[in-house]
């Protein structure tokens, strides 16, 4: 049987476990989230979405997935 | 041109785009995004503006905005509600330049929860930066000239004075201080918050602003629908008087039927 470990990471404020090296891409997928319709800032920084194919998941990373919502 | 020819072209610009509607609506606040979506069309609006929220991960199949409100259709207008320093709402501007993919933002640094006032001193700085990385920033800011020049030589790309606070539906307060600024910016002036209805649209636009931006005003009427289309009414009515020139007022009154020839 394979054994696929898994990490820590904080997604949206709250502690997440994810497979070793995810891709945000795959990351993203599992979510059931369209990667056209969000956008994913990384440790503060922003991850263009271009590159969320090559991005791999960190242990301990804290990611922020944001979208447009209704507002004033 | 005729004079219908004349009112259709009476476009403004902003950052490089022009648009027909001087009405900005917010999207916030609706009973559903079904009345949300039908209240944007009512009120004729090209632009909309929207928050910068997380994902709900728990159900991210939840409906959306954008599918009931076309962001090819609609301009979006991302917005930094919500935050109380620079660093938040460049923060938030960065993601949403990057969900939406265009410069066009609407920056809003706010001093306090009570009264929901812009913190000048914040806003400004948020400016500078933003302009440094490619923003194109539309500005919330207090109704204040010298506040309105310093944004505009920041490089705000529009103008946009409290009429009261945010949610107040109170109305213009200080027609002479959005005159003034008015008559001293560059760029377009916006009245954004405090309008409560159809009147204060066209008060607004009376004293010569480019635009309106509201969101309560429609969003909390009894009937929203209703309120937006007499909010587009109103907005197109006080552009038309202003672009007429009103008349000069009178202490005392003055017949408008001749005097010469009464029995």
């Amino acid at each position: 049987m394979e054994l696929k470990e898994s990490i820590a990471i904080h997604l949206n404020g709250d502690v997440r476990h994810v497979t070793v090296g995810i891709t945000l891409a795959d990351m993203l997928h599992d979510l059931g989230l369209d990667p056209r319709k969000v956008a994913v800032e990384r440790n503060l920084e922003i991850v263009p979405r271009g590159t969320f194919d090559e991005v791999r998941v960190e242990e301990g990373d804290r990611l922020e997935i944001v979208h447009f919502v209704g507002g004033g | 041109m005729t004079l219908q020819q004349d009112i259709k072209a009476d476009t403004w610009t902003v950052a490089g785009r022009t648009f027909s509607s001087r009405l900005i609506v917010g999207t916030g606040k609706y009973k559903s995004l079904e009345e949300n979506a039908a209240a944007v069309e009512a009120s004729g609006a090209e632009i909309v503006t929207v928050a910068v929220r997380r994902v709900n991960i728990s159900d991210p199949n939840q409906p959306r905005l954008t599918d009931f409100i076309d962001p090819n259709k609609i301009t979006y207008l991302p917005n930094t509600a919500g935050c109380f320093n620079a660093e938040e709402a460049i923060r938030t501007l960065r993601l949403a330049r990057e969900a939406g993919g265009w410069n066009l933002v609407k920056l809003e640094v706010l001093g306090e929860a009570k009264t929901l006032y812009p913190d000048m001193r914040e806003t400004l700085r948020a400016t500078e930066t933003l302009v440094k990385e490619g923003f194109e920033p539309m500005v919330y800011c207090v109704d204040d000239p010298i506040a309105a020049k310093q944004l505009e030589e920041a490089g705000a790309v529009a103008i946009m004075p409290l009429g009261a606070p945010i949610g107040s539906g109170l109305g213009i307060q200080n027609r002479v201080t959005i005159r003034l600024i008015v008559e001293g910016a560059g760029v377009p002036v916006l009245v954004d918050a405090g309008v409560g209805t159809a009147s204060d649209a066209a008060q607004a636009m009376e004293l010569g602003c480019d635009g309106v931006l509201m969101n309560t005003a429609i969003a909390e009427a009894r009937e929203p629908v209703l309120m937006a289309h007499a909010m587009k009414a109103a907005v197109e009515a006080g552009r038309l008087a202003y672009l007429a020139g009103r008349m000069q007022k009178r202490r005392y009154a003055d017949p408008s039927s001749p005097l010469a020839g009464l029995i």
